[in-house]
């Protein structure tokens, strides 16, 4: 009897606590898959598709698959060693060489209008319609570069983004325990 | 009056060298030979400049225009020609150029026609606006545009104004003698405070070792008739820090992520509220400040000075000694050496300091911190400097943000005590700095993101559309040959008896006006299905009255340009149709 009695109870306590998960795994669903977006928040979103791949997010899903994580330029040593943090995986260096940040620049007086920058920008960052001339609203530029192939009159440069009193960061303080310690020395 | 006061924890007690400077009244610095006046003086947008190279300026006309509502505006020092409006050097500790308007007076100092009024006579939005205009900022040092501070909260009651005469940092003197000297002007303004927010109480703090300031101010109270409380604060620094000074007088504590409004409690610079005063009463706009010129020089004195004034023409005045070998703007510690002496005077310009080693000698190299916890007893924020300079230290910032970097103020009490001398607060302003430039880069890249991701959206929906349209155009084709085929087939079949009396012919006719019965359905449900797709683009749904009002008024403009053409669709009209 008792040992029915035990055995009810357990049969019982697993019934709720399966219904428990159950419910919590539909209630608490995650949608997609968190690994990708972990990745993909830290790319820098440039959307350059320097990696090889269309887009930063599909190369998340490749990182997210085994690709290797030092195959994105803008992200630069830095974005690597993010990489590395989150995926438990060894830094490398960077498989290209690491760019300024930059902006593309239209030159205004050469542009015919044709549009096909327009359609190359991933971001949208290029204004302008058929047969007039088009520009850059530079706050939204990633500097990608992707704009400058198809312009067939090459009027579109890029340009480092120059230091201005709004970005411009305080430097690492320079410890100069060593620095006098040579002095002394010499 | 005796009133209770409370405490901060911590703080330091620097020597004042203050005496130096205040023996001499306020002087009136003569014009310079040229004046830059940069756009960007105060916290928020960046003003628009509205004169060109060649202009003649008037004293007091306007040069830069607010843009936005934290923006305030800049006028032109004295009057003069417009030389040239170009990039020139800040005093800012980066040495970077910013846009600079500069003049050459002409010597006349004449105004432009100023215009008194009576504040009480306006409402309170038309004498925000009016201190906007006249670009009045907070000239304690953050320079924070006023009239963004005049608002009260809606669901808390405003119970104190603090009103800030403290002036804490060491060799300042400049609102002491504006105290001194101008004391009724500077009460006038605090009226105007009072009246905006609506306030309990008015106190106004003033550090102990000021008790002419005190005097007058007293005086200035009661002459006018005001219920203003003048208090004197114990002298020690950082009291005269926005934060503390609230602490000390109403021992409120105001933390990073919320302003003082949201705890009843305002607080100003009393240099701020004489600028008000003048702005408003004398429709002068903010043209010069007092700036306090001291350090290594024969004659320390507080000068009346242009904004724009070259900071050595400024120096000059004092006479420094020969052996000056550069010019720290605002306090020992806080302020910082300026990157080439002929920046211009601001707005945040409180003070010159003529550097030399033998007032500020060179500091012996920084030691490993040995955790003494000196700098946790002297920060008057209750931070742990020593942990969040090990974090800053190794880059790691976001334990530092744990640690809660962003309260502190920057005040140097940590770095003043540290027996290593170690430079904390270099290492917090780092921090800071890497903080906020990541958030831009997070900002940016997520901003970037939404846009790929929408354009891709959109290149999706159009391809879509367009597969649609052409099976569209396919099924009108197949049904306009079915129903073809029909009609031909009923005109040979001789009509209705021949699908009764002839069975070889039917199947045939039958099939085709089913056909064609499907095709109008199809074409029917893929109408309905575009037109519910195409409803209505996203971005007009909703409008207020204002967009729709100048969506008409840009629509109506372009039917004039005859950019519009009713019945000529243009190709991006028809994309989104
Ligand atoms: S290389 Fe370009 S597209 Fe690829 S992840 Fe980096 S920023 Fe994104
Ligand atoms: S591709 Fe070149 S020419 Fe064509 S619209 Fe863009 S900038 Fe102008
Ligand atoms: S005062 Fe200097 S040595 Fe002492 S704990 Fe702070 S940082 Fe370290
Ligand atoms: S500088 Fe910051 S950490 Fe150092 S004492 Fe001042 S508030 Fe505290």
């Amino acid at each position: 009897m008792d040992i029915l009695l035990a055995i009810a109870i357990m049969a019982l306590g697993a019934v709720v606590l399966g219904a428990a998960l159950g419910f919590a795994s539909i209630k608490f669903k995650v949608e997609g898959d968190p690994l990708v977006d972990k990745i993909d928040a830290i790319l820098p979103q440039t959307q350059c598709g320097q990696c090889g791949y269309p887009g930063c997010k599909p190369y998340a899903e490749a990182i997210a698959k085994g690709e290797e994580i030092n195959k994105c330029p803008p992200g630069g040593v830095e974005g690597v060693q993010r990489l590395a943090d989150l995926l438990g995986r060894e830094v490398k260096p960077l498989d290209a060489e690491e760019k300024p940040k930059q902006i593309a620049i239209i030159d205004e007086n050469t542009c015919i209008g044709c549009t096909l920058c327009i359609q190359a920008c991933p971001v949208d960052a290029i204004v302008g319609a058929a047969k007039q001339m088009h520009t850059i609203v530079a706050p939204l530029c990633t500097g990608c570069e992707l704009c400058l192939p198809p312009c067939p009159v090459e009027c579109i440069r890029m340009e480092p983004i120059a230091e201005n009193i709004d970005n411009w960061k305080w430097k690492y303080p320079v410890v100069e325990i060593k620095a006098a310690a040579l002095k002394e020395a010499a | 009056m005796l009133m209770n006061l409370f405490k901060f924890k911590g703080g330091v007690k620097p020597p004042t060298n203050k005496t130096q400077s205040v023996t001499l009244p306020i002087a009136q610095a003569p014009l310079p030979s040229r004046l830059v006046v940069p756009l960007h003086q105060s916290i928020g947008g960046t003003p628009r400049p509205v004169v060109a190279a060649g202009d003649k300026v008037l004293k007091g006309q306007l040069i830069g225009e607010a843009d936005g509502w934290i923006s305030a505006a800049v006028h032109a020092p004295t009057s003069g020609t417009v030389v040239e409006v170009a990039m020139h050097v800040q005093p800012h500790p980066s040495g970077l150029d910013a846009l600079c308007v500069v003049i050459e007076p002409d010597g006349r100092d004449e105004w432009i026609p100023r215009e008194a009024v009576d504040y009480k006579a306006l409402t309170p939005e038309e004498v925000r606006e009016r201190l906007q205009q006249a670009g009045v900022v907070g000239l304690g040092g953050a320079v924070f545009p006023t009239h963004g501070k005049l608002t009260a909260s809606k669901t808390v009651p405003m119970e104190e104004l603090i009103i800030n005469g403290a002036e804490c940092e060491p060799f300042i003197t400049c609102d002491d003698l504006l105290m001194r000297e101008r004391a009724e002007e500077v009460v006038r303004g605090i009226g105007i405070f009072r009246d905006l927010l609506q306030p309990k109480k008015v106190l106004i703090g003033i550090e102990d070792n000021k008790p002419e300031a005190a005097a007058a101010m007293r005086a200035a109270v009661d002459a006018l008739q005001e219920p203003f409380l003048v208090v004197p604060v114990p002298t020690l620094y950082p009291a005269g820090g926005a934060k503390q000074l609230i602490r000390v007088l109403t021992g409120k504590e105001v933390p990073a992520a919320k302003r003082s409004t949201d705890l009843g409690v305002q607080c100003f610079n009393v240099a701020t509220a004489y600028t008000a005063w003048r702005a408003i009463a004398h429709g002068e706009p903010v043209v010069s400040r007092l700036v306090t010129v001291t350090g290594n020089v024969h004659a320390p004195r507080n000068y009346e000075v242009l904004i724009g004034t070259p900071m050595d023409e400024l120096l000059k005045l004092a006479t420094p000694h020969p052996d000056t070998d550069g010019i720290i703007m605002g306090g020992p510690m806080m302020g910082f050496l300026v990157p080439d002496p002929h920046v211009p005077v601001v707005k945040a310009t409180n003070c010159l300091i003529a550097h030399d080693d033998r007032l500020f000698p060179p500091k012996p190299p920084e030691m490993p911190c040995i955790r003494c916890g000196a700098c946790a007893q002297a920060c008057p924020h209750e931070l742990q400097p020593f942990e969040m300079y090990w974090f800053a230290r190794a880059k790691n910032f976001g334990k530092t943000q744990e640690y809660h970097i962003f309260d502190c103020i920057e005040c140097g009490c940590c770095s003043f005590v540290c027996p290593s001398r170690i430079p904390l607060v270099q290492y917090f302003r780092f921090a800071k700095s890497e903080i906020w430039a990541r958030e831009r880069e997070k900002n940016a890249a997520d901003g970037a993101k939404a846009r790929f991701e929408f354009k891709q959206l959109r290149e999706e929906r159009e391809k879509a559309e367009k597969a649609e349209k052409l099976a569209r155009a396919a099924a009108a084709q197949a049904a306009k040959k079915a129903a073809e085929a029909a009609a031909a087939a009923a005109a040979g079949g001789d009509a209705a008896e021949t699908a009764a009396a002839a069975p070889e012919v039917a199947p045939a006719a039958v099939d085709a006006a089913k056909e064609a019965k499907k095709a109008t359905i199809e074409a029917a449900m893929a109408r309905a299905k575009a037109q519910r797709e195409a409803a209505q683009p996203k971005n007009v749904e909703a409008l207020s009255g204002a967009q729709q009002k100048e969506i008409d008024e840009i629509e109506a403009r372009r039917q004039v340009a005859h950019l519009t053409d009713a019945d000529a669709a243009s190709p991006a009209g028809e994309k989104t149709e």
